[in-house]
């Protein structure tokens, strides 16, 4: 094989890494159109219900996946997420704070935590995976510990619907057009704006720098530090976002919300192209990855298997992409 | 452009420059001119205290005595951003790219160009490319399509890429740190011609090498290093190639 012929098909795949996930998508969705197509998978309904979980996992999972490109980890998306949702919940209710009030409030609090897990990083020089699995855990603790004080040992905080009912900001978060709920709209427009930070713009150019080789990154002028800090605020802010969200779907807070997420969120990125190793990946891809996953838990349940094996399904879809994903990567070595 | 000779003014000068690590004598007295449209070459074996010497011009250290002057004035490096914008440029051996990204993105990386629109800063990289394709052909390098990752290309390419980069944002002097040791004959003989486009474009150039026959090939003037002290700088024509030859191997002229 000569040299051009290789460099060009290892452009092809380095280049689209969105593809090899679409095609997965595709074949999950014609799996199940064989084995639930009948039993209601096709259905409105059934296309409403993984398209909605998709989105709650594919808005934080947008945003690791600019973190992971970045060169990093955050390990604390699903405990942010239960914390957001139950400042949220028991500010607007406990509190009666006015709707407004109760996001910006944990909105600022996810922001803090973003900052300071970024600076942690930055400042320690620790793996963002300690740092930010230190940051699951003591967040999750924290959010169990201070809910049942104040609640006198509830871990959960209702009443959220009666306490927001009229305000406008509802529909915004919780509201639907044509049957599609909200969650869905902001994952479109947060994927198609990440496409376009990373295709269009000098912080794009950044993030792709910063995760490729922080030290040539450094020596070229990025600011490689506010780089990562600013990913890991709005990566927590995306999981407030996530979790605002979900507080007015359900009504209530629960301090177990968001658990696995992280996990979901990685999964998702890597099922859509993104290096783990950073400097590579794309938010198109990471829809994928997160409709993959939303197509998966969702559709076991029309096909009558037990919806228990949604996880080993889900383990082996991330296998497979990984092993797809190290191909790429070793071609992108090999060639000279 | 003016003409080549060492009539003119040196854009850079190191006089007696001497630095210490603890009690290790890296560089003791060290005296090299830059010209304009002139390669200085830098020579003598490993541990001669080349990488010292290119890391008190690239502003990374700072040297402990002797003089250091840009345009004929005195100047202090204390951070490489200083060298940069005294338009001091060094392409060190790891050449500062990242491989999984495309040519015109390692280009720009840092420095691109772009137009705000409300908060983002939006870059046209179809023009960033016509850009760089441009540059690159001004020192004559051979473009091919600049989107494909800098992963794919030769360590020869690789590097013709980063001189064009350095000369694209502003460096009148460019120090290149053994640009071709790594390289084939071939590729080794496409970055000395690189090199010399650089000169005639009124570059001031310090070429870093062990190599002898790549040093003669492009070299105006030598300083020779041995043991962290300098033979003396030599302009071209009064030096024969045995007699470098003599100094790098440590024998003395």
């Amino acid at each position: 094989m000569t040299t051009v012929a290789r460099s060009e098909r290892l452009r092809g795949l380095v280049g689209r890494p969105e593809l090899t996930a679409l095609a997965g998508a595709i074949a999950v969705f014609l799996f199940f159109v064989v084995t639930a197509g009948d039993s209601g998978f096709l259905t409105s309904q059934g296309t409403v219900n993984y398209l909605e979980v998709a989105a709650q996992l594919g808005i934080i999972a947008v945003f690791v996946t600019l973190l992971m490109i970045a060169g990093e980890f955050d390990l604390s998306v699903g405990s942010m997420l239960g914390a957001a949702g139950v400042i949220v919940a028991y500010t607007a209710t406990e509190l009666a704070w006015p709707l407004w009030a109760a996001l910006l409030i944990a909105i600022v609090a996810s922001a803090l935590v973003g900052l300071l897990n970024g600076y942690l990083v930055i400042r320690t020089g620790l793996p963002s995976f300690i740092v930010t699995l230190a940051a699951l855990f003591i967040l999750r603790g924290a959010t169990i510990a201070l809910t049942r004080l104040a609640t006198d040992g509830s871990t959960q905080v209702g009443g959220v619907d009666a306490a927001t009912q009229g305000d406008p900001l509802r529909g915004l978060l919780a509201g639907e057009v044509f049957g599609v709920p909200a969650a869905v709209f902001w994952w479109l427009a947060l994927t198609a704006f990440a496409t376009v930070v990373l295709a269009k713009t000098r912080f794009g150019n950044w993030i792709f720098g910063v995760g490729g080789d922080p030290q040539a990154a450094r020596k070229l002028g990025v600011p490689v530090a506010r780089v990562k800090i600013a990913l890991f605020v709005l990566t927590a802010v995306s999981a407030a976002l996530v979790a605002s969200i979900g507080v007015l779907d359900n009504g209530a807070a629960d301090v177990q919300q968001g658990q696995l997420k992280e996990f979901q969120a990685i999964t998702a990125s890597v099922i859509g192209g993104t290096l783990l190793t950073g400097g590579f990946g794309t938010a198109v891809g990471t829809a994928f990855g997160a409709l993959i996953f939303g197509m998966v838990s969702q559709g076991l349940f029309f096909t009558g298997v037990d919806a228990d094996w949604f996880q080993a399904f889900l383990g082996g879809m991330l296998l497979a992409a990984v092993l797809v994903n190290r191909y790429v990567q070793r071609r992108a070595r090999e060639v000279r | 452009m003016t003409e080549a000779g060492p009539a003119r003014r040196a854009i850079v000068e190191l006089r007696e420059i001497r630095k210490s690590f603890g009690h290790v004598t890296a560089v003791n007295g060290v005296t090299l001119h830059v010209y304009p449209g002139q390669v200085t070459c830098l020579v003598g074996d490993n541990g001669a205290g080349k990488s010292t010497l290119i890391q008190i011009l690239a502003g990374v250290h700072r040297p402990d005595g002797g003089e250091l002057a840009v345009d004929g004035e005195p100047a202090t490096f204390r951070a490489p951003r200083d060298a940069l914008e005294r338009g001091i440029s060094t392409v060190f051996q790891d050449l500062a790219m990242i491989p999984l990204i495309s040519i015109v993105r390692n280009f720009f990386l840092g420095r691109e160009p772009s137009r705000s629109v409300g908060p983002l800063k939006l870059v046209d990289w179809r023009e960033a490319a016509r850009i760089a394709a441009e540059q690159m052909t001004r020192i004559g390098i051979d473009v091919r399509d600049l989107s494909q990752p800098v992963g794919t290309l030769s360590g020869g390419e690789r590097q013709s890429v980063a001189i064009a980069r350095a000369i694209h944002f502003g460096a009148r002097v460019l120090v290149l740190d053994e640009p071709t040791s790594a390289l084939g004959l071939k590729e080794a003989g496409r970055v000395l011609e690189h090199i010399r486009n650089a000169r005639d474009h009124g570059i001031g150039i310090v070429f870093i090498s062990h190599n002898l026959t790549h040093a003669w090939e492009v070299g105006d003037r030598f300083v020779v290093l041995n043991r962290g002290t300098s033979y003396g700088e030599f302009e071209r024509d009064r030096l024969t190639k045995e007699e470098l030859r003599a100094m790098m191997e440590g024998r003395s002229r």
